[in-house]
Protein backbone atom coordinates (compact mmCIF):
# COMPACT_ATOMS: atom_id res chain seq x y z
CA UNK A 1 0.00 0.00 0.00
CA UNK A 2 2.34 2.33 -1.00
CA UNK A 3 -0.19 5.12 -2.53
CA UNK A 4 -1.62 5.99 -5.72
CA UNK A 5 0.05 8.59 -8.45
CA UNK A 6 0.73 12.19 -7.94
CA UNK A 7 -2.74 13.60 -8.82
CA UNK A 8 -4.90 11.14 -6.13
CA UNK A 9 -2.29 12.81 -3.50
CA UNK A 10 -2.79 16.42 -4.29
CA UNK A 11 -6.39 16.08 -4.44
CA UNK A 12 -6.91 14.43 -1.50
CA UNK A 13 -4.68 16.40 0.33
CA UNK A 14 -6.47 19.74 -0.87
CA UNK A 15 -9.88 18.06 0.04
CA UNK A 16 -9.41 16.23 2.93
CA UNK A 17 -9.89 19.52 5.54
CA UNK A 18 -13.22 20.41 3.74
CA UNK A 19 -14.42 16.59 3.84
CA UNK A 20 -13.61 16.64 7.52
CA UNK A 21 -15.11 20.04 8.25
CA UNK A 22 -18.00 19.17 6.42
CA UNK A 23 -19.14 16.08 8.36
CA UNK A 24 -18.44 17.91 11.45
CA UNK A 25 -20.69 20.84 10.31
CA UNK A 26 -23.33 17.60 9.11
CA UNK A 27 -23.09 16.23 12.69
CA UNK A 28 -23.59 19.69 14.96
CA UNK A 29 -26.33 20.65 12.39
CA UNK A 30 -27.90 17.65 12.72
CA UNK A 31 -30.93 19.18 14.61
CA UNK A 32 -31.46 22.09 12.58
CA UNK A 33 -30.56 20.93 8.72
CA UNK A 34 -31.00 17.76 7.33
CA UNK A 35 -28.65 15.04 8.14
CA UNK A 36 -27.54 14.15 11.75
CA UNK A 37 -25.03 11.59 13.62
CA UNK A 38 -25.34 8.93 10.81
CA UNK A 39 -24.62 10.33 7.64
CA UNK A 40 -21.99 12.88 9.08
CA UNK A 41 -20.07 10.06 10.73
CA UNK A 42 -20.24 8.54 7.45
CA UNK A 43 -18.66 11.53 5.84
CA UNK A 44 -15.80 12.32 8.51
CA UNK A 45 -14.65 8.29 7.67
CA UNK A 46 -15.02 8.85 4.05
CA UNK A 47 -12.27 12.29 4.77
CA UNK A 48 -10.12 9.14 6.18
CA UNK A 49 -10.72 6.72 3.24
CA UNK A 50 -9.97 9.50 0.65
CA UNK A 51 -6.58 9.73 2.73
CA UNK A 52 -6.00 6.13 3.39
CA UNK A 53 -6.44 5.54 -1.09
CA UNK A 54 -4.19 8.39 -1.85
CA UNK A 55 -1.12 8.28 0.48
CA UNK A 56 -1.49 3.74 2.09
CA UNK A 57 -2.83 2.98 5.05
CA UNK A 58 0.65 3.70 6.64
CA UNK A 59 -0.01 7.84 6.64
CA UNK A 60 -3.96 7.07 7.53
CA UNK A 61 -2.96 5.17 10.60
CA UNK A 62 -0.48 8.19 11.47
CA UNK A 63 -3.91 9.99 11.16
CA UNK A 64 -6.55 8.11 12.75
CA UNK A 65 -4.58 5.00 14.55
CA UNK A 66 -6.82 1.68 14.91
CA UNK A 67 -6.32 1.81 19.20
CA UNK A 68 -7.85 5.88 18.35
CA UNK A 69 -10.79 4.03 16.35
CA UNK A 70 -11.74 1.32 19.11
CA UNK A 71 -11.25 3.84 21.88
CA UNK A 72 -13.11 6.88 19.96
CA UNK A 73 -16.04 4.36 19.34
CA UNK A 74 -16.04 3.12 23.09
CA UNK A 75 -16.55 6.99 23.99
CA UNK A 76 -19.30 7.66 21.49
CA UNK A 77 -21.33 4.55 22.64
CA UNK A 78 -20.57 5.97 26.83
CA UNK A 79 -22.16 9.88 25.34
CA UNK A 80 -24.96 7.91 24.08
CA UNK A 81 -25.77 5.71 27.06
CA UNK A 82 -24.85 8.81 29.45
CA UNK A 83 -27.13 11.02 27.68
CA UNK A 84 -29.86 8.65 27.62
CA UNK A 85 -29.16 7.90 31.62
CA UNK A 86 -29.72 12.09 32.72
CA UNK A 87 -33.12 11.74 32.13
CA UNK A 88 -33.26 8.93 34.42
CA UNK A 89 -30.88 11.20 37.10
CA UNK A 90 -32.98 14.60 36.76
CA UNK A 91 -36.36 12.02 37.53
CA UNK A 92 -38.06 11.51 34.23
CA UNK A 93 -37.36 8.15 31.64
CA UNK A 94 -34.37 6.71 30.12
CA UNK A 95 -33.81 8.46 26.70
CA UNK A 96 -36.39 11.70 27.99
CA UNK A 97 -35.05 15.14 27.41
CA UNK A 98 -33.75 16.52 30.40
CA UNK A 99 -31.66 19.45 28.62
CA UNK A 100 -33.40 23.15 28.61
CA UNK A 101 -34.85 23.16 24.94
CA UNK A 102 -33.93 26.99 23.91
CA UNK A 103 -35.29 28.72 20.73
CA UNK A 104 -35.63 26.75 17.74
CA UNK A 105 -33.49 27.81 15.00
CA UNK A 106 -30.69 28.36 17.16
CA UNK A 107 -27.33 26.02 17.49
CA UNK A 108 -28.22 25.76 20.89
CA UNK A 109 -31.45 24.28 20.78
CA UNK A 110 -33.54 20.98 21.28
CA UNK A 111 -31.65 20.04 24.35
CA UNK A 112 -30.49 16.42 23.99
CA UNK A 113 -30.38 15.53 20.24
CA UNK A 114 -27.13 17.93 20.00
CA UNK A 115 -25.13 15.24 22.73
CA UNK A 116 -26.69 12.13 21.29
CA UNK A 117 -26.05 13.52 17.59
CA UNK A 118 -22.06 14.12 18.35
CA UNK A 119 -22.26 10.78 20.33
CA UNK A 120 -23.49 8.64 17.03
CA UNK A 121 -21.36 10.99 14.81
CA UNK A 122 -17.98 9.68 16.36
CA UNK A 123 -19.43 6.65 17.19
CA UNK A 124 -20.46 5.61 13.41
CA UNK A 125 -16.71 7.14 12.06
CA UNK A 126 -14.80 5.22 14.44
CA UNK A 127 -16.74 2.37 14.05
CA UNK A 128 -16.30 2.33 10.22
CA UNK A 129 -12.51 3.08 10.40
CA UNK A 130 -12.26 0.03 12.56
CA UNK A 131 -13.71 -1.84 10.11
CA UNK A 132 -11.78 -0.50 7.65
CA UNK A 133 -8.47 -1.00 9.49
CA UNK A 134 -9.47 -4.89 10.65
CA UNK A 135 -10.23 -5.34 6.68
CA UNK A 136 -7.02 -3.79 5.12
CA UNK A 137 -4.51 -5.76 7.97
CA UNK A 138 -6.53 -9.34 7.20
CA UNK A 139 -5.40 -8.62 3.34
CA UNK A 140 -1.72 -7.37 3.99
CA UNK A 141 -1.07 -10.40 5.73
CA UNK A 142 -2.43 -12.52 2.85
CA UNK A 143 -0.11 -10.48 0.64
CA UNK A 144 3.30 -11.45 2.88
CA UNK B 1 -34.85 -20.26 -21.38
CA UNK B 2 -38.86 -20.89 -20.32
CA UNK B 3 -38.12 -20.68 -16.80
CA UNK B 4 -36.43 -17.02 -17.09
CA UNK B 5 -39.23 -15.83 -19.36
CA UNK B 6 -41.69 -17.07 -17.15
CA UNK B 7 -39.47 -15.28 -14.14
CA UNK B 8 -40.00 -11.71 -16.29
CA UNK B 9 -43.27 -11.80 -17.15
CA UNK B 10 -44.22 -12.71 -13.57
CA UNK B 11 -41.94 -9.65 -12.14
CA UNK B 12 -43.28 -7.16 -15.02
CA UNK B 13 -47.01 -8.27 -13.73
CA UNK B 14 -46.16 -7.98 -10.09
CA UNK B 15 -44.73 -4.59 -11.39
CA UNK B 16 -47.84 -3.65 -12.70
CA UNK B 17 -50.29 -5.21 -9.65
CA UNK B 18 -47.97 -2.65 -7.73
CA UNK B 19 -48.39 0.69 -9.88
CA UNK B 20 -51.93 0.30 -10.78
CA UNK B 21 -53.38 -0.76 -6.92
CA UNK B 22 -51.45 1.95 -5.18
CA UNK B 23 -52.33 5.05 -8.27
CA UNK B 24 -55.72 3.95 -8.34
CA UNK B 25 -56.75 3.11 -5.13
CA UNK B 26 -54.60 3.69 -2.20
CA UNK B 27 -52.86 6.71 -2.01
CA UNK B 28 -52.60 9.25 -4.39
CA UNK B 29 -49.29 11.07 -4.45
CA UNK B 30 -48.66 14.02 -2.31
CA UNK B 31 -51.17 12.62 0.51
CA UNK B 32 -50.23 10.49 2.93
CA UNK B 33 -53.13 8.11 4.46
CA UNK B 34 -55.73 9.22 7.10
CA UNK B 35 -56.70 7.61 9.94
CA UNK B 36 -61.14 7.22 9.27
CA UNK B 37 -62.80 5.93 12.31
CA UNK B 38 -63.88 7.87 15.24
CA UNK B 39 -62.74 11.23 16.48
CA UNK B 40 -59.25 11.08 13.94
CA UNK B 41 -61.35 12.10 10.90
CA UNK B 42 -58.59 14.65 9.64
CA UNK B 43 -56.09 13.97 11.81
CA UNK B 44 -52.60 11.58 11.16
CA UNK B 45 -49.72 10.45 13.37
CA UNK B 46 -47.65 12.24 10.40
CA UNK B 47 -49.61 15.77 11.00
CA UNK B 48 -49.26 15.52 14.72
CA UNK B 49 -45.30 14.78 14.58
CA UNK B 50 -45.19 17.72 11.59
CA UNK B 51 -47.08 20.30 13.38
CA UNK B 52 -45.91 19.50 17.07
CA UNK B 53 -42.15 18.67 16.81
CA UNK B 54 -40.70 22.04 15.77
CA UNK B 55 -42.45 23.87 18.30
CA UNK B 56 -40.44 23.58 21.68
CA UNK B 57 -43.60 23.33 24.56
CA UNK B 58 -45.09 20.94 22.56
CA UNK B 59 -44.21 17.57 23.92
CA UNK B 60 -41.27 17.53 21.21
CA UNK B 61 -37.70 18.78 21.33
CA UNK B 62 -38.63 21.23 19.51
CA UNK B 63 -35.83 20.97 16.75
CA UNK B 64 -35.64 22.82 13.34
CA UNK B 65 -35.57 19.38 11.73
CA UNK B 66 -38.62 16.92 11.67
CA UNK B 67 -36.19 14.04 10.90
CA UNK B 68 -33.78 13.93 13.89
CA UNK B 69 -36.50 14.54 16.43
CA UNK B 70 -38.25 11.85 15.57
CA UNK B 71 -35.42 9.34 15.02
CA UNK B 72 -33.66 10.53 18.84
CA UNK B 73 -36.70 12.16 20.33
CA UNK B 74 -40.17 10.13 19.77
CA UNK B 75 -37.85 7.06 18.91
CA UNK B 76 -34.76 7.27 21.00
CA UNK B 77 -34.78 3.29 21.77
CA UNK B 78 -35.42 2.58 18.35
CA UNK B 79 -32.44 4.51 17.46
CA UNK B 80 -30.06 3.14 20.74
CA UNK B 81 -30.75 -0.56 19.11
CA UNK B 82 -29.60 0.60 15.67
CA UNK B 83 -26.53 2.16 17.62
CA UNK B 84 -26.18 -1.50 19.31
CA UNK B 85 -26.55 -3.03 15.79
CA UNK B 86 -23.90 -1.22 14.55
CA UNK B 87 -21.83 -1.89 17.57
CA UNK B 88 -22.34 -5.71 17.13
CA UNK B 89 -21.45 -5.61 13.53
CA UNK B 90 -18.10 -4.16 14.03
CA UNK B 91 -17.24 -6.65 16.18
CA UNK B 92 -18.49 -9.49 14.27
CA UNK B 93 -16.13 -7.97 11.78
CA UNK B 94 -13.10 -7.42 13.58
CA UNK B 95 -13.68 -11.13 15.07
CA UNK B 96 -14.24 -12.40 11.73
CA UNK B 97 -10.67 -10.79 9.66
CA UNK B 98 -8.70 -11.66 12.78
CA UNK B 99 -9.66 -15.02 13.40
CA UNK B 100 -8.23 -15.25 9.53
CA UNK B 101 -5.28 -13.18 9.86
CA UNK B 102 -4.40 -15.53 13.07
CA UNK B 103 -4.58 -18.46 10.92
CA UNK B 104 -2.65 -17.45 8.75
Amino acid sequence: MAGMTLIVKTASRLLFPFVLVFGIYIVLHGHLTPGGGFPGGVIIVAAIVMLLLGYGAEVAKVKFSPLQASVSENIGSLILVATGLLGLFVGLNFMKNALPLGTTGNLFSAGFLIPLNIGVGIKVAAGLAVILYAMLTAFEEEEK
Amino acid sequence: MMRRALAIGLVCAIGALLVFTVSNYLLPFGTFPQRKFENFENQSVAQVYLENAPIAGAGGAGSANVVTSIVWDYRGYDTLGEATILFTAVCGVAMLFRAAKERD
